[in-house]
């Protein structure tokens, strides 16, 4: 029997199923090359949490938000996004993806990477405005990289690039967003920096579910943790799901990331 | 040779032939040059490459059709629609062969349009032996000639151009996401697969419009080559597109023109051969990212640290010669033998003697005895305390901030102080001033053993 964690949190319960909840995943199943990567998931995620999606490689967490925001087909399931599917609900949705999914060779700016959040509430051929460029600049500041906003993104270094994609996200100005790896080649000063901007998000009631890879610094960073490995092996408060039972289930016979949990288990209580 | 006068004609656009032909691959430059860049930037070079070729055989059917329904088989707007039909049909064939086999990309796109192409071939050989109709000039469409063009091909070029041009215009915010950040777009609600169907549909248009001058085993170096020529010169998207287009017309006049003088050189080779002229000499000389100012940037930082490093073991040889009680003094000038500034690091004899005659020029120091000895000047001894103390500096700064283990402080700072600027040395003083370990003047000592000479 598979402790989904839900117990405490009851997705079915009248009140919850309505638009106060940021995301409800219901059967997902999705396959690539007809094997799944993602399978038979059921996620529910209440309102105003930081939510850690931990799993290991290959584990379907990127998949898991690319099926979320409708970037690839899914074989069977629903996913409903404050209580409609996602396309009815883009402009309540901010995105940030994997660092590496693009050519940082690319020739534009930082302030027009940032500026890009802009576009789904500017529309069709509209340039890209004085409003939206002064968003965009507050943006970068609030993730410290105002004095690159003329910087072509390659002389960007890698977490210079990352928090360009995160001040995009902010400029959507979104209630729910979904981050895949915002960490990923980030010093530890700058990521404590990233993760206090998303508990200020968190306190304007904001959802922001992320993708992270260090399982050490789960129990301080999220109050929400899903643990995914193909299916969902426990979602729930990070205090009542993030155990060694749920860590072992979730990454098997991978020592190295259970000693990793079990110190960070150790350090996380007191 | 063609002499002064005939020159001249062609300049100035005398004759009409040559100014139609020299006006319209003026456009289809700047169609394609703009087309080329996003092109490029959606990394789909080779798409362009598929649809010429593929191309071939709709232009034979096309012919026989015409042929089947009574005409000549020559109509030009005929020849167009069914060389597009084919070229996306092809296009379409690599896609479907990408999507439902293993084979990638690249091998999809050689097997379709080698396979397209040859087909074409076939058909325009069967076309020859056709009782009816004159197939002649049917296959100036593989190299290009521009003596057959019209005032038609002018106004289709017209209308080509005015699309690329005012759709770029009007999407270019879209079309610049799609280029970027194909997920992101796509997260917005932005129609990716629409967006890059008309993308591949404007470089239909572009390529069966370029088919006639350039050919279209030509035509996608016309569509490429001037957008990454481009791309050497700029880090603004925007701008890069201007420059592709202007590159693109450029190359399509000057191509144009050196054709109507030499009439035995295909315009379509004349063209591509300028426009790779653009190419090189971007390549070498662009100031964003041309090798010349790479390779000048890279020499210049080798000189610097070369320099540095020898003043700061010149500085270091000095400091060690002097008593331990007089530390807190500046330092006095003696002469050092070479053999000392030799072991000091791991240059070598010419590299050293490379580096000392540069300085020995900027007269920060001078030879003695035959070269055996060196002897810092007044200003090469200030240099080497700076850069002596903005190493200790950065040291101090790793050992205290960024927890750098002190045995290893003089390698990790060894790679960053030649990069030092002003502000950062000021920042770093403001931070260290804090500590005790920094006197005002001059140089602090050292916060590890400096190794022994020899």
């Amino acid at each position: 029997m598979i402790n989904n964690g839900l117990q405490p949190f009851n997705c079915d319960g009248p009140s919850l199923t309505g638009q106060q909840t940021p995301l409800i995943v219901r059967d997902l199943t999705v396959a690539y090359n007809r094997k799944p990567v993602v399978w038979d998931v059921d996620l529910c995620i209440p309102a105003g949490k930081m939510v850690a999606i931990v799993g290991p490689n290959g584990a379907g967490k990127s998949t898991l938000i690319k099926a979320c925001l409708d970037l690839i087909p899914r074989s069977s399931g629903e996913i409903s996004i404050y209580g409609s599917p996602y396309r009815q609900q883009r402009k309540r949705v901010g995105y940030v993806p994997q660092r590496e999914s693009v050519d940082w060779d690319f020739p534009v700016s930082a302030l027009d990477v940032v500026a890009m959040g802009t576009y789904g509430q500017l529309g069709w051929f509209r340039r890209v405005n004085k409003r939206a460029k002064a968003l965009a600049m507050q943006a970068l500041d609030q993730v410290g990289l105002l004095d690159y906003a003329d910087r072509q993104i390659s002389q960007l270094s890698g977490g210079q690039q990352q928090r360009t994609f995160l001040a995009r996200a902010l400029v959507q100005d979104a209630d729910l967003y979904f981050m895949d790896e915002p960490f990923a080649a980030v010093d530890a000063a700058t990521e404590r920096a990233m993760v206090e901007l998303l508990q200020h998000l968190q306190q304007r009631g904001k959802t922001v579910l992320v993708v992270h890879h260090d399982l050490a610094t789960v129990p301080q960073y999220f109050d929400w943790t899903v643990l995914l490995n193909m299916r969902i092996v426990a979602a729930g408060p990070t205090a009542a799901v993030f155990n060694q039972e749920n860590l072992r289930k979730t990454y098997g016979g991978q020592l190295t990331l259970l000693s990793q949990a079990a110190e960070a288990l150790l350090k996380s209580s007191p | 040779m063609p002499d002064v006068s005939e020159i001249w004609d062609v300049i100035l656009l005398r004759d009409y032939n040559t100014r139609l032909v020299v006006f319209c691959t003026m456009l289809l430059g700047c169609a394609c040059g703009l087309m080329g860049g996003f092109l490029l930037l959606r990394k789909r070079s080779l798409m362009g490459d598929t649809l010429s070729h593929a191309a071939l055989p709709g232009v034979g059917f096309a012919f026989m059709f015409g042929v089947w329904m009574g005409g000549d088989g020559k109509s030009l707007p005929l020849l167009l629609c069914g060389a597009a039909l084919t070229g996306l049909l092809g296009c379409a064939t690599v896609l479907f062969i990408r999507n439902q086999t293993r084979i990638k990309d690249d091998a999809a796109m050689g097997i379709v349009l080698s396979v397209f192409f040859g087909a074409g071939i076939a058909l325009l050989g069967l076309i020859q032996t056709m009782p009816k109709g004159s197939a002649a000039g049917l296959e100036s469409f593989i190299y290009g000639k521009t003596a057959s063009m019209v005032m038609q091909d002018f106004k289709l070029l017209v209308f080509i151009t005015l699309s690329v041009v005012c759709l770029s215009l009007l999407l270019f915010k879209e079309l610049r996401l799609l280029c970027f950040d194909e997920k992101f777009a796509a997260s917005l609600g932005l129609p990716v697969r629409a967006l890059d169907l008309l993308l591949l549909g404007l470089v239909t248009a572009v390529t069966v419009a370029g088919m006639q001058s350039v050919g279209l085993i030509l035509i996608i170096a016309f569509l490429i080559t001037p957008a990454a020529a481009a791309r050497f010169w700029t880090d603004r998207l925007g701008l890069m597109l201007i420059l592709s287009a202007a590159i693109g017309g450029v190359s399509g006049w000057l191509g144009a023109s050196l054709s109507a003088f030499l009439p035995r050189l295909p315009a379509g080779a004349m063209i591509v051969l300028v426009a790779a002229l653009f190419f090189l000499a971007s390549l070498l000389g662009g100031i964003k990212r041309g090798v010349l100012v790479r390779v000048l940037r890279q020499r210049s930082l080798q000189r610097r640290i070369g320099r540095q490093h020898l003043l700061r073991a010149l500085y270091e040889i000095l400091e060690a010669a002097s008593p331990l009680e007089s530390r807190s003094q500046p330092i006095v000038r003696t002469p050092v033998p070479f053999r000392f500034v030799r072991g000091r690091r791991s240059w070598s004899d010419v590299e050293l003697r490379k580096i000392l005659k540069r300085a020995c020029a900027d007269g920060l120091l001078r030879h003695q005895q035959g070269g055996d000895e060196i002897m810092l000047t007044e200003a090469g001894l200030a240099q080497a305390a700076k850069m002596t103390r903005n190493h200790r500096l950065w040291e101090f700064y790793l050992i205290e901030y960024a927890e750098v283990a002190t045995s290893r402080v003089d390698r990790d700072a060894d790679t960053v102080e030649h990069v030092l600027g002003h502000e950062m040395v000021a920042r770093l003083e403001l931070k260290l001033k804090k500590n005790s370990q920094v006197g005002p003047n001059p140089v602090p000592a050292s916060p590890h053993p400096i190794q022994p000479i020899d």
